[in-house]
């Protein structure tokens, strides 16, 4: 359906006169690929504009409350400041990790840390820097991974992506330290970022990459990230995201992953705090014997919404996938989870499953949950499964007849719960880490303000930081 | 007196299952309950610990001195009230050492007590797992999680080991149970046994009562106790059966 101009929403507007507007540096020095992306993307997100409900992959979706919003779509990059750097900490911690940041969209760093190669010859650094220096890369892999064409939000991240990460590991190479990404957005006015990212890892490579949103105020803000991620034969990748943004902020968090032979993903997304979340799973299973581990938890109170789609295609024969997705929704929390699984009619012995278990703590607490299965093959193993429900009143009552309080049994039941997905994490320093913010999440102790350096929530104490913010 | 209960009715979905009991429990005693299935049995030791859905419509709970009817099930375990369940709950990803801990802990601190030391606790639980001879890996499990039913029920008695109580309640904890496991539930109650506490043991069969001897026997049929006795009336029931009380209740 093509759009005219008056059925625009202002977010759409916005968009549209973004690329407009700043076509000279959105072309400027481009790499063809990326060139030649952007205005296909373009003409696309003109014609169709942002996803409605009518689209079934939307159809519960609160985003469109959004396009009524009017947001900066960006701002130019600031001058770095080393002081300022040191705002990035997330709070998972201590366990050997690199940490590179992004700051309202750009890669924030000094001029010469730009792009880096590690003695190991991993390179990381910025997509703008990246698309000069290994144009190579760019023409296997950029926009190749990713379907700019699936909606209007990755058509609009590929026209108007300004920066994002971009990590290349060599074949062979195992890198040993976590690559940590820390996003954040500090801007007064509302502000839209498209972030686009590109991983490659090359054959019998390794990587843990860890992937933190968080916030350093309240100020509303749009994130629209887009992650392309290439897994060459017999490579590992562990994927951490953990996603702690305040309540103001809508986060739209799409990774498309292509995995050849032998190839191994695990992903975990823990979804601890933020106004409207959507995380978007694409895994293409390209080569026999790859195997994708994807899991999930999720707590949401008050009017936050956390919505995860998992879409995994088997795409060659005898490869494995897993997804378990759990959660806890208090208040008036709503959610949606959605799992595909597609078979195409060549994957014979597929082993796929799928799992999404929900707690909903209230009775104006929501959930959709679809698990959907398209098989082509006659040789698979496949099952599917979704729970809705309250906490067991027979396990409150075993643990209060032992002299449990209430509101701890709860936290007892509601940790034990998503426990069986965080048991799962490899790194045990990163595990404790993740079990210990859960644990505080579920006490109502963790605050996105807490770890703060603004501690704008203490209103009596008086904000005061050596850093000077303004630069930022 | 520590368990006074006058003139009990209890109802679930407003439907009546306990209907006019009167039981009355001293230190030091061991009393057994038994009579046919759906009678009341479990009904009156679930009203006790306070479940909720278990509708007080009439009547007293009484223990130690205070009317218990409204309290809340965590703070009758503080005062002192266990229940052995008759079907433990499996908790996935709770393990028995952290629910134990926070159990032993969260008693101590309705007591005023510090919390224990988590040298003492262990040490503790060694003690207490020999006693009910648990294999120490049971320990570091979930919660009754893949336990067998004779591993459930020994887990119950130790957890009263560990907790302490001044009134256990052992719904049905020899059901299911071979000769060897009975035992063992029966060395553990013995020796916990004290002129300070006191049991209420609910049973099918005689045959535990040999392990566990009792001072009094009661006969629940229809809601109320029908007739009570000595030791001697298990024996009786054993060889008789219950037809002839129940004959004599309708009479």
């Amino acid at each position: 359906m093509q759009k005219t101009g008056t059925a625009y929403k202002p977010l759409e507007s916005s968009l549209i006169s973004a690329f407009e507007d700043k076509q000279k540096e959105l072309f400027n020095s481009c790499h063809p690929q990326v060139s030649q992306s952007r205005k296909e993307a373009f003409e696309f997100l003109k014609n169709h504009g942002l996803p409605t409900r009518k689209n079934e992959k939307w159809k519960n979706s609160p985003f469109y409350k959004q396009y009524e919003e009017s947001y900066l779509i960006d701002l130019p990059s600031a001058d770095y400041d080393k002081a300022v750097n040191e705002i990035f900490q997330c709070e998972v911690h201590g366990f050997g990790a690199e940490t590179y940041s992004l700051l309202n969209g750009w890669y924030y760093s000094s001029e010469e840390k730009q792009l880096e190669t590690l003695e190991n010859g991993v390179v990381v650094g910025s997509m703008m820097k990246a698309q000069h220096e290994f144009p190579e890369l760019f023409d296997k892999h950029f926009n190749k991974i990713a379907n700019c064409k699936q909606d209007g939000f990755t058509a609009a991240n590929t026209a108007l992506f300004r920066d994002g990460i971009f990590i290349y590991v060599p074949d062979g190479v195992e890198v040993e330290n976590t690559i940590q990404l820390i996003k954040m957005i500090n801007r007064e006015e509302p502000l839209m970022v498209n972030t686009r990212n590109l991983i490659i890892l090359g054959k019998n490579s390794k990587l843990t990459f860890m992937h933190c949103d968080d916030s350093v105020n309240h100020f509303a803000s749009f994130i629209n990230t887009l992650t392309e991620v290439y897994i060459d034969e017999n490579a590992y990748l562990d994927v951490y995201k953990l996603q702690n943004i305040n309540d103001n902020t809508s986060l739209l968090n799409n990774t498309f992953f292509h995995q050849e032979r032998d190839s191994r993903l695990r992903v975990n997304v823990v979804s601890l705090n933020g106004g409207k979340i959507r995380n978007e799973l694409h895994v293409d299973l390209m080569g026999q014997g790859a195997e994708a581990d994807l899991n999930g938890v999720y707590l949401m109170d008050k009017q936050q919404h956390i919505d995860n789609q998992v879409y995994v295609n088997h795409l060659a024969p005898n490869c494995y996938s897993n997804e378990l997705f759990k959660g806890v929704l208090d208040e008036e929390a709503t959610g949606i989870f959605n799992g595909c699984i597609y078979v195409a009619r060549d994957a014979q012995q597929t082993n796929a499953f799928q799992r999404n278990n929900n707690i909903l703590m209230t009775p104006k607490a929501t959930i959709d949950t679809r698990p959907f299965l398209e098989i082509y093959a006659d040789d698979v193993k496949c099952s599917h499964g979704a729970t809705i429900g309250q906490l067991d009143d027979k396990a409150m009552f075993y643990l209060m007849q032992r002299g449990i309080s209430k509101v701890d049994a709860k936290l007892l039941l509601m940790y034990a719960f998503l426990a069986e997905v965080t048991s799962k994490v490899s790194i045990d320093a990163l595990r404790i880490s993740y079990e210990d913010m859960i644990k505080r999440r579920l006490r109502g102790e963790l605050s996105i303000c807490e770890k703060c350096v603004l501690h704008c929530s203490v209103p009596d104490n008086p904000i005061e930081f050596e850093i000077d913010m303004s630069k930022i | 007196m520590l368990l006074n209960i006058k003139d009990l009715h209890v109802a679930i979905d407003g439907k009546e299952i306990v209907k006019g009991l009167n039981l009355s429990v001293n230190k030091g005693e061991v009393h057994a309950i038994m009579g046919p299935n759906g009678t009341g049995k479990s009904t009156l030791a679930l009203a006790i610990t306070g479940r909720e859905g278990y509708e007080i419509t009439k009547g007293e709970i009484i223990y130690d001195g205070e009317v218990i009817n409204n309290m809340e099930p965590d703070e009758r375990a503080n005062k002192g009230i266990f229940l052995s369940f008759q079907y433990p709950v499996e908790i996935p990803g709770v393990s028995m050492t952290n629910f134990m801990r926070t159990a032993v802990n969260a008693q101590r601190e309705f007591k005023g007590l510090e919390p224990l030391p988590a040298g003492e606790f262990l040490k503790k639980m060694e003690e207490m797992k020999k006693l009910v001879d648990i294999h120490s890996k049971l320990t570091k499990r979930s919660v009754n999680e893949g336990f067998s039913g004779g591993e459930k029920k020994k887990n119950e008695i130790f957890q009263m080991a560990m907790l302490e109580p001044k009134l256990a309640i052992l719904d049905e904890t020899d059901s299911g149970l071979d000769i060897d496991a009975l035992k063992v539930v029966a060395k553990g109650v013995n020796e916990l046994k004290s002129d300070d506490n006191a049991f209420i043991v609910i049973t099918h069969y005689q045959r535990l009562l040999d392990y566990i001897v009792p001072d009094f026997v009661h006969v629940i049929y229809d809601g109320k106790i029908v007739k009570s006795g000595g030791k001697g009336l298990a024996l009786e029931l054993e060889e008789k059966g219950y037809d002839w009380i129940i004959e004599q209740f309708e009479a």
